[in-house]
């Protein structure tokens, strides 16, 4: 059960247009996400990730390839059957799209009242996610009544109602403020820990992947570059495109000074400037002042940063290592030795 | 003034009323699905028939773009075949009605084009079928601007129905030109403006107020 694919995407490909105006927004992409799972995709604007997303319950139907959801081939499907499909798979979107003219209460009955259900079983089912959400005291309110997060809770009670099995989240706290996002995600996290619901959601923004994602893919230009677990994407990121998401989200870039004299290659008297990441273990050894000492150079921090994610713990630093060349090499491999990322940023002279 | 006029003045207000009501209720049942008939069909929307829309949308413009005298006219062959008559209440009411039911189509259209299509999209994702998300999405999104074209409407009938009744239709129109400017009875005439006006007034009322309570925006 465990390793149950509940979302597989293969070889999918979207085209929008043709001939010259063709515009290829994913590119073979294959992804598959196992039950209960919270998988992110993270990418620029652009990127196609909305395009993967809305390929997943064919709001968008791909060019090429196939998609399935809970063992169901959604693209050999006819309307009919699709459509029975969907109240399996539920979604939320940026925007919310609640319906402004239906009360908190009528807008998570909306999917129930297209799957047929009569008034009774429809109360029974809105009442406890009402509940669930927070919204209890809000079931007689219109959407212009509530705040961005409120809405959204509204958009999340009404994508349970038909009991998905899973839920597509396109961009679902882009619109929000910084505390609602975090209480936005904290209900997503609950309600996958609570029904089980396997989770998909497309982010520009690596916070929300830090906060609640197990798995994430990074796509560029319509492919899938990387994916791999949350603890490993923030400490051993593969591609240039990954490392650049992590540096703008941690903060941490060589002060401009620093830049300014950076060289590619070593010259005689310069040191080399590295980005160091290390994570789990290797964080509560001291490692730099056994570096330091093991090979006989002098360590200087230029920034450095330690964050949480995932019950990992994950440093970033950036340092020159200040020794003739043939101590500082030695240093460096004292450092991959020991399993952590090491990036050479450059050289630099020192002119004191 | 006499009593046989006072009761004319009545009598024709009423018949106003009728031609009014009776196109207004006809249009709005035609004029509602043709218009979103016309938004559903284009291309890219969910029910896209590329043809199909862009034939509904010439015979609307044309249907808009014949001034309503002309139409009148034109179309009393066809005014005949229905209502067994060219002249009378019945007669102007067919005019009317074909006159409006473009017309309500546009603004219902114009009215559907202002829901987010994130909204049908939303409908979408949870399986709402074509009839599904006209029927629960479309129609209650856009029932204050619907609403609003209807007045628009309703306003627009009052006045040509005054121009169909001045060609032997009766109503507030036909007493005007009778008296007010055949016989010149300003009386008679001024009267008459200050009905049309007064109704104007209160189906423009009864528009705003219904949109009022429709709107949750
Ligand atoms: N309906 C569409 N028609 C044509 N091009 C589109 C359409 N939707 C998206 N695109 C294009 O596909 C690419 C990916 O878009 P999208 O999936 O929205 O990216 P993201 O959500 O990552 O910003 C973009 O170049 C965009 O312009
Ligand atoms: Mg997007």
């Amino acid at each position: 059960m465990a390793d149950r694919i509940m979302i597989a995407l293969d070889n999918v490909s979207k085209i929008y247009g043709s001939g010259q105006h063709a515009i290829t927004a994913l590119k073979d992409v294959n992804l598959h996400v196992p039950q209960g799972d919270i998988h992110g995709v993270i990418g620029l604007s652009g990127a196609g990730k909305s395009t993967l997303i809305r390929c997943v319950n064919l709001l968008e139907r791909p060019t090429t390839g196939h998609v399935s959801v809970d063992d169901q081939e959604l693209t050999a499907l006819d309307r009919a059957t699709l459509n029975r499909a969907r109240h399996g798979i539920g979604m939320i979107f940026q925007h919310f799209n609640l319906l402004t003219s239906r009360t908190v209460f009528d807008n998570v009955a909306l999917p129930l009242e297209l799957m047929r259900m009569d008034k009774n079983t429809i109360r029974e089912r809105v009442q406890p996610l009402l509940d669930l959400t927070g919204l209890a005291d809000k079931a007689d309110s219109y959407p212009a009544e509530l705040s961005g997060g409120q809405k959204q809770r509204v958009a999340i009670a009404r994508a349970l109602a038909s009991r998905p099995k899973v839920l597509l989240c396109d961009e679902a706290t882009s619109a929000l403020d910084p505390q609602t996002t975090s209480s936005i995600l904290g209900l997503l996290e609950d309600i996958n820990r609570r029904l089980g619901l396997t989770i998909l959601l497309i982010t520009h923004e690596m916070e929300v992947v830090k906060s609640i994602c197990h798995r994430v893919s990074l796509i560029s230009d319509g492919e899938l570059v990387e994916e791999a677990e949350v603890g490993d994407f923030f400490t051993s990121p593969r591609t240039h495109l990954a490392r650049r998401f992590i540096n703008d989200f941690l903060e941490i870039e060589p002060p401009q000074s620093l830049l300014d004299h950076l060289q590619n290659d070593p010259t005689p008297g310069s040191h080399p400037v590295l980005r160091l990441a290390y994570s789990g273990d290797e964080i509560s050894t001291p490692l730099i002042s056994r570096l330091a000492r093991a090979c006989d150079i002098d360590i200087s921090i230029l920034e450095a940063k330690v964050e949480s994610i995932r019950h990992r713990t994950l440093g970033l630093m950036i340092a020159e290592l200040v020794g003739p060349p043939e101590k500082t090499r030695e240093a460096l491999a004292y450092l991959e030795d020991h399993d952590l990322t090491v990036e050479v940023l450059g050289h630099v002279r020192r002119h004191d | 003034m006499s009593d046989a006029m006072i009761e004319l003045i009545l009598s024709s207000t009423l018949d106003t009323l009728y031609m009014v009501g009776i196109s207004g209720l006809i249009s709005a049942l035609a004029g509602i699905p043709l218009g979103v008939l016309l938004y559903v069909t284009r291309p890219r929307q969910f029910l896209a028939l590329p043809i199909l829309n862009h034939l509904l949308g010439v015979i609307t413009n044309i249907g808009r773009s014949i001034p309503f005298i002309i139409l009148m006219v034109a179309i009393i062959p066809f005014t005949r075949m229905i209502v067994g008559s060219s002249i009378g209440l019945n007669a102007a009411v067919v005019p009317l009605t074909i006159a409006a039911i473009p017309f309500v189509a546009r603004l219902v259209e114009g009215a559907l084009n202002e829901i987010s299509p994130g909204l049908i999209e939303a409908a979408q994702s949870m399986g709402a079928t074509p009839w599904q998300i006209i029927m629960k999405v479309l129609l209650p999104e856009a029932r204050g601007g619907i609403i609003t074209g209807l007045t628009i409407t309703v306003v627009t009938l009052v006045s040509y129905s005054a121009m169909a009744g001045a060609v032997g239709g009766g109503g507030l129109g036909d007493l005007g030109i009778r008296y007010g400017y055949n016989r010149f009875e300003p009386t008679i005439m001024l009267i008459t403006v200050a009905i049309l006006v007064v109704m104007v007034q209160g189906f423009q009322s009864l528009g705003d107020y219904l949109v009022r309570r429709s709107d949750h925006k």
